[in-house]
């Protein structure tokens, strides 16, 4: 017989709950609840990505969202050891430190999971961090739903008794809209973090980062400091940096007021930035640009973008609501550097004076490929030139 | 376009002629790839300025030679496994013994992995190696580590000029890497890799295509620890595969289409996502559905045939499943395969009951029935995790095969409820399974369903997950959902066409060019709405622009009504997916559906043995005796009074074959005792077999008035050989003018008697002259699209008028006889992947193919046919001839004589030599059989060491049936040969060709003529 070792395997416990989906045009779906028994309320946004759940589920960006995916077969994988750490104490297998999205759509759970890195189920992991999930639902007609009319509004309810349909349509037409919410205090640090000890820096802006920026930058040979979303310009120029990363991040690009004002100031004193996702819209607001709200957003790992200058297309993992419109970029300084071969929606600018770069997608990848880990080079190149300059 | 083979001599012919700018070798599979490069170290391309579009031959090259590939891989940074290539046996011993057993030999330049195998120890290394260096065209077999129990995991990758590439699809193999994913029951996306795995493998795919420089299309393998993360790539395949149609119908996106334009320079992002017409094809396509691909393997036609899974691919075909679970695809994925299973338990047979050691031990070898295994060691209470170990099955899966074992005992143990039946058939139950399980009838089941509205949804396949608006007519059913993408509201004509389901022995691609035909044929003629039904990934009747509605669906009467009543059909075309659909005409008949060509009662009366004889007899047209039985000796009686030998065709079969000649009483008895099941429900027709006869045929279409007469085709070989083994030949090339007015005559008269509206096959026997009917196929026949192609008239077109109650044209009955030219179809056989199997051919079709050519003449057209079916027609060298019986030997003295005087050497057995000799055929050398290896001369040795050129082995009369009293000896001659790829011919006739070809060719060349358009015939 040949050499077979045992892979762990677990079964799902959380699960065979009441479960119901309310959408604010009034749609209900009814469902097989999972994980923790809660309501919860949130904006209905659909993902297109066929891995990567425990990524997308951490990733800041889904704050005060519920997440469909429209894979059908989920959890099949299960969950890696959340407190596994790499050598900067970053969470290896995880996004951030909890689980960002208010609650999770699927067609199927999987009742087993099976992986060499298992280290407890999806429905398992949702009943630990509080959050409720829903399965069996016909996640296409919910997707065609949400692309015909947009996102919207949504109540999740798993419960162990049945579910007050009324009552809960009640209740989600009283719960504060997704476009009203204030994010940053939540998914931001509150203190200046480090990572690493290299000798040049990086500062990292918190809009609700993704660990696999940091690690990425980190890669690049620089110390990483990250820094809340309202820290001042003064403040992050105290630390000499070389850089600085404007991350993604939840919500209207608008409320992020503070982080504007330091992107100006970054523009204005040419200190090499990279923005991604929402900080890519800061950026391009602080550049004067505007922004607008996609009817139900990009978020899969299949979206392939066109680099502008040598017309190379890349297949992209993107996750976001808001953009920049190209029709204001053409009043900046900012010239076009990548944009989405489907729709021709902006997916990255290049300042042409400053060494000012940002991007709509999300080149740390996690969910999703890496055909696009080169943006972590461009921003490095530019800080080349900078300290060549001196 | 032209019909001839696909070698460098032939195809640098053409490039001769005319002149192309460009070739692109990616599109013809490994034939044409190994054709490519041959032609490029010839110079052909350099001679005559011709471009290679797409994946350059130094490209190939670095994928195909398999030291080149891993060097590669190494290049760029991907892992593969420990191996080397080796020239002899000595060598490979060396490095099996290095790397540790079990090692994988693989044999490059070969399809299929033909040739490869795992070997535990020197012995079984000494006979893969030595099998492996003969198939090789480069005389190399690469000797690797082992590991089978790693995942297999593929990856399809598109790149262009300008080196932009994406991954249309990753593919999960469920039976591990312990089987050749031809043989492997495949899923797509991959369902047991985390994010980290799935892209990890995406990069390195995508690093390999970039660093050999594909355009176009590539297919890449990987294996994948199961407990781990470590990796290495198999192998690339630099071009379209069965992988990549397979990719494309699971998924939507059109590769080969891309590929082309991508060979003609276009750019991804050029290029527009064929399903949304507006976004773009530089894009991953995104599934909201799992799919099944599952073989089709034919082991019961090849008794002898090893059914154990390996590196080696033995499957005829494939089907693919579309669900919203794993559960449902498979169980889907099975009923499609038409193998008589209604899914993965509760099937008419009951299930094979196994001990537990013996359980194990099938667990650990895979067959065509593991995933059987799997359950049945569930239901004994083996542990998933055990099974895992046994299997290297990825548990998920096996977890996902509890599910439905366990739903199997819940249906059989509780009395069904609405949430239990939807559980059910959300876990692919069929109404037949659930029906069996708790005591009802399939129809039954049905009413009640539907009473509860437990009904399927339809839902698109798009691309895209849904994610931009798709007006696809690519769809499925499923039971995971709620709402259908959409509705059938317009109250136009709606007809849907069947098609052929999976490849087979017996139905092929002839089929799929009738369901094309027909769709193109109905809208041509004012049909508004047609849809196509069909669940093979490998046809172009499943390619979503054919029709108007594609149903990648199952053919079984559950989901053809089901899509009868959604698209409320006016009628269903049965007529041209062969068996398949021609089976289900009563059933969808009794339930109300219209067919659409031939009434139902006209097919039935056809079929109907006697009431099919009866109206013969009225016709005055001649027939075999025949007699239906149920009491043995009944049948025995006949058999005496006919004479033997005879042609037995039971109703129900047990096991192996369905069709017998019987020589004797005794075989008789024991075929019916031990084969079949003869009772009164399960009758049993013995035909009398007539000896030395000819067969033909004839293909027609038929508006129940007019016939229109395709061809009269006639067989080489005599009756006896299955009409799908056999070699045609249009215009007949023995048959007097008298029996072929007969043959026409009777064609006629049988046409309107039954009231054939559409297409149709009529089989003669003629003996002494005498014409007799043997069968009567009221539907598209497998010769159709060779005959088609001969008379520049398509069949198919004109039975779309047929079916659709129009007048066909008048076309005079002897149109074809005015074509003055050749046409052979020559089956293609694949007993060489067929480990085990005898080549000898019998009532039972055996071949997995045909190639038909044309010429000016009868040899100018057989050389051709031959050279395409991959025969090697030697200009000089040795001929082993060995038969059985004085008449066979008698047979072969002219075609002897001729080869004698052409020049060839001849060896011959024993009593074979006595026999030339003794006819004063000099200079025969006497060789030995293979059971006396210690006799020298002996034919082992010979054919090891190519020092025969091919074989005329043709046993005795007695033992043409196969297996009946067979010569164990000339069967290990006939296997070693296939193995070693030299030509054997088996029958007379087919030696007397044969022969004479070699002599037509020492004063001729074949022609090369392009294929002529069919005519309009109005």
């Amino acid at each position: 017989m040949l050499r077979v070792t045992e892979i762990p395997t677990k079964n799902a416990k959380h699960v065979q709950k009441f479960g119901k989906l309310v959408l604010e045009d009034g749609t209900v779906f009814d469902g097989i609840g999972f994980g923790y028994s809660t309501v919860v309320f949130g904006e209905a946004v659909f993902n297109t990505g066929m891995v990567g759940y425990t990524e997308a589920l951490t990733d800041p960006s889904y704050s005060g969202q519920i997440l469909t995916l429209t894979y059908p077969l989920v959890g099949n994988y299960g969950v890696p050891d959340i407190n596994a750490k790499d050598n900067d104490g970053i969470r290896k297998y995880f996004e951030s430190d909890k689980i960002q999205a208010r609650g999770l759509v699927v067609h199927e759970l999987s009742l087993t999971a099976s992986h060499w890195n298992l280290s407890m189920t999806l429905d398992e992991w949702l009943y630990n961090e509080k959050i409720p999930g829903i399965s069996g639902i016909d996640t296409r007609a919910l997707t065609t739903k949400l692309r015909t009319h947009g996102v919207m509004m949504a109540a999740l309810a798993v419960s162990e008794k049945e579910i007050d349909e009324q009552e809960l349509k009640k209740k989600l037409a009283s719960a504060k809209k997704y476009n009203d919410e204030e994010f940053m205090e939540s998914v931001s640090v509150k203190e200046p973090q480090v990572y690493g000890n290299d000798k040049e820096s990086v500062i990292v802006v918190d809009t609700g980062v993704k660990n696999a920026i940091l690690r990425n930058v980190r890669n690049l040979g620089y110390k990483v400091i990250r820094v809340p979303w309202n820290y001042s310009i003064e403040k992050i120029l105290s630390y000499n940096p070389k850089g600085v990363v404007i991350s993604n991040g939840p919500g209207d690009p608008i409320k992020c007021a503070k982080t504007m004002e330091t992107a100006r100031e970054l523009i204005d004193k040419n200190i090499p930035t990279l923005g991604i996702c929402l900080g890519a819209q800061i950026l391009g607001l602080a550049g004067g640009a505007t922004t607008y709200k996609l009817k139900y957003g990009h978020r899969g790992q299949n979206k392939s973008c066109i680099d502008l200058d040598n017309k190379h297309v890349y297949v992209t993992s993107q996750n976001h609501g808001y953009c920049i419109d190209p029709e204001s970029l053409k009043k900046t300084d900012f010239k076009l550097w990548f944009s989405n071969t489907d729709d021709d929606t902006v997916e990255g600018i290049r300042h042409k004076q400053k060494k000012i770069i940002a991007v709509q997608f999300h080149p740390e990848a996690s969910p999703g490929p890496f055909d696009c880990m080169f943006v972590f080079e461009e921003l490095k190149k530019l800080i080349g030139e900078e300290n060549a300059k001196r | 376009m032209y019909s001839i083979p696909v070698n460098p001599q032939y195809v640098a012919s053409i490039i001769e002629s005319e002149r192309p700018d460009g070739l692109m070798l990616g599109f013809g599979g490994q034939t044409a790839l190994n054709c490519g490069v041959k032609l490029d170290e010839m110079e052909a391309l350099k001679k005559y300025n011709v471009r290679v579009l797409g994946t350059q031959v130094k490209g190939i090259k670095a994928t195909e030679d398999r030291q080149l590939f891993k060097d590669s891989m190494i290049e760029c940074g991907v892992p593969v496994l420990k191996s080397k290539t080796v020239y002899n046996f000595e060598q490979a011993k060396e490095i099996a013994n290095e790397l540790g057993y079990p090692v994988i030999i693989r044999v490059a330049y070969t399809l299929g992995g033909k040739g490869g195998g795992v070997a535990h120890n020197e012995i079984e290394l000494h006979e893969i190696v030595t099998r492996g260096l003969n198939a090789s065209l480069v005389g190399q077999v690469l000797i690797e580590e082992y590991v089978g129990h790693w995942k297999q995991i593929e990856y399809e990758v598109m790149a262009d000029y300008d080196r932009n590439n994406i991954i249309i699809c990753n593919m999960e193999n469920v039976l591990s890497m312990r089987v050749h994913t031809g043989d492997n029951i495949v899923v797509a996306p991959s369902q047991t890799l985390d994010n980290h795995e799935y892209q990890m493998l995406r990069s390195a795919a995508l690093r390999a295509a970039k660093h050999v420089g594909i355009v176009g299309e590539c297919n890449i393998q990987f294996a994948l620890d199961m407990d781990s993360d470590k990796y290495v790539a198999i192998e690339m395949n630099p071009r379209l595969s069965r992988s990549s149609a397979l990719a494309s119908k699971a998924t939507g996106y059109p590769i080969a289409y891309m590929a082309a334009k991508i060979g003609m320079g276009y750019k991804l992002p050029e290029l527009v996502n064929h399903i949304t017409k507006t976004t773009t094809a530089c894009f991953e396509p995104s599934l909201d559905y799992i799919v099944c691909k599952h073989p089709r393997w034919d082991f019961s036609k090849f008794e002898l045939a090893n059914r154990h899974l390996g590196p080696t691919m033995k499957s005829v075909g494939e089907v693919m499943a579309v669900g919203r679970c794993f559960e449902e695809s498979l169980q889907k994925a099975i009923r499609m395969l038409e193998i008589g299973n209604d899914g993965l338990v509760a099937n008419r047979k009951q299930d094979d009951t196994y001990d537990v050691e013996d359980l194990e031990n099938r667990l650990q070898k895979p067959d065509d029935k593991i995933l059987y295994y799997v359950a049945a060691a569930l239901r004994q209470g083996i542990s998933v995790e055990r099974i895992y170990k046994l299997s290297a099955i990825e548990p998920w899966f096996i977890e996902k095969i509890k599910n439905i074992v366990d739903k199997e005992k819940d249906l059989k143990e509780s009395t069904l409820d609405k949430k239990s039946l939807e559980e059910a058939k959300m876990l692919g139950f069929s109404d037949k399974q659930i029906g069996r399980l708790v005591g009802k009838e399939e129809m039954e089941i049905r009413k009640t369903r539907k009473e509860w509205n437990v009904v399927p949804v339809v839902k698109r396949i798009d691309t895209l997950a849904a994610e931009w608006p798709a007006q696809t007519n690519y769809l499925y059913m499923t039971y995971g959902g709620g709402v259908n993408d959409f509705d059938v509201t317009s109250d136009s004509e709606k007809i849907a066409v069947l098609g052929a389901g999976p490849y087979r022995i017996g139905s092929s691609v002839e089929f799929d060019w009738g369901t094309v035909n027909m769709v193109w044929g109905l809208k041509e003629n004012g049909v508004k709405e047609v849809s196509v039904i069909n669940c093979n990934p490998e046809t172009v009747s499943t390619d979503y622009d054919i029709c108007d509605r594609l149903y990648f669906e199952e053919l079984t009467l559950e989901r053809v009504l089901d899509i009868a009543e959604f698209e409320k059909v006016t009628g269903i075309v049965t007529a041209v997916g062969g068996q398949t659909a021609n089976n289900l005409t009563p059933k969808l008949a009794k339930n109300g559906i219209k067919i659409i060509g031939t009434s139902f009662e006209d097919i039935d009366r056809a079929e109907n043995r006697s009431n099919f004889s009866k109206v013969l007899d009225d016709l005055h047209i001649r027939q075999p005796p025949w007699q239906a039985f149920s009491q043995l000796s009944d049948a025995k009686k006949f058999a005496l009074k006919v004479g033997y030998p005879v042609l037995v065709r039971p109703s129900y079969v047990l096991s192996g074959a369905a069709m017998k000649v019987v020589w004797s009483e005794e075989q008789l008895k024991k075929y019916l005792e031990e084969a079949t099941n003869v009772s009164p429900d399960y009758p049993v027709v013995i035909t009398k077999f007539m000896l030395n006869s000819l067969e033909a045929e004839v293909d027609g279409v038929s508006d129940g008035k007019n016939v229109v007469i395709g061809a009269v085709i006639e067989h080489i070989e005599g009756a006896g050989v299955h009409s799908g083994d056999s070699m045609m030949c249009i215009p007949p090339w023995s048959l007097s003018n008298k029996v072929i007015e007969t043959i026409l005559d009777y064609t006629n008269k049988i046409a309107t008697a039954f009231q054939i509206k559409g297409p149709f096959n009529l089989q003669f026997l003629i003996n002494s002259d005498q014409v007799y009917v043997i069968e009567l196929n009221i539907r598209a026949s497998r010769s159709m699209p060779f005959v088609s192609k001969f008379v520049k008239m398509n069949l198919i077109s004109l039975a779309s008028r047929a079916v659709l109650g129009k007048t066909l044209p008048h076309v005079p009955k002897d149109r074809w006889r005015k074509i003055h030219s050749y046409g052979i179809k020559v089956p293609q056989f694949s007993f060489m992947q067929l480990e085990g199997a005898d080549i000898i051919l019998g009532v039972e079709m055996q071949s997995t193919g045909e190639a038909a050519c044309f010429g000016e003449s009868f040899y100018d057209a057989l050389a051709k046919g031959l050279m395409s079916s991959g025969y090697a027609l030697p200009k000089e060298g040795s001929v082993l001839i060995t038969a059985g019986g004085s008449e066979n030997k008698e047979k072969l003295l002219q075609t002897a004589l001729l080869l004698k005087s052409l020049g060839y050497k001849i060896l011959a057995t024993e009593h074979t030599a006595e026999f030339l000799s003794d006819k004063r055929i000099g200079d025969v050398q006497v060789v030995y059989k293979i059971s006396e290896p210690e006799r020298k001369p002996n034919i082992a040795d010979l054919l090891y060491e190519r020092k025969v050129d091919f074989i005329i082995n043709v046993p005795s009369t007695s033992t043409l049936e196969k297996y009946v009293g067979m010569l164990y000896d000339e069967y290990q001659i006939r296997r070693k040969a296939v193995e070693l790829g030299i030509p054997v011919l088996i029958t007379t006739e087919l030696a007397d060709s044969f022969a004479k070809t070699l002599e037509w060719l020492r004063h001729n060349d074949t022609t090369k003529k392009p294929l002529e358009p069919y005519e309009k015939i109005e």
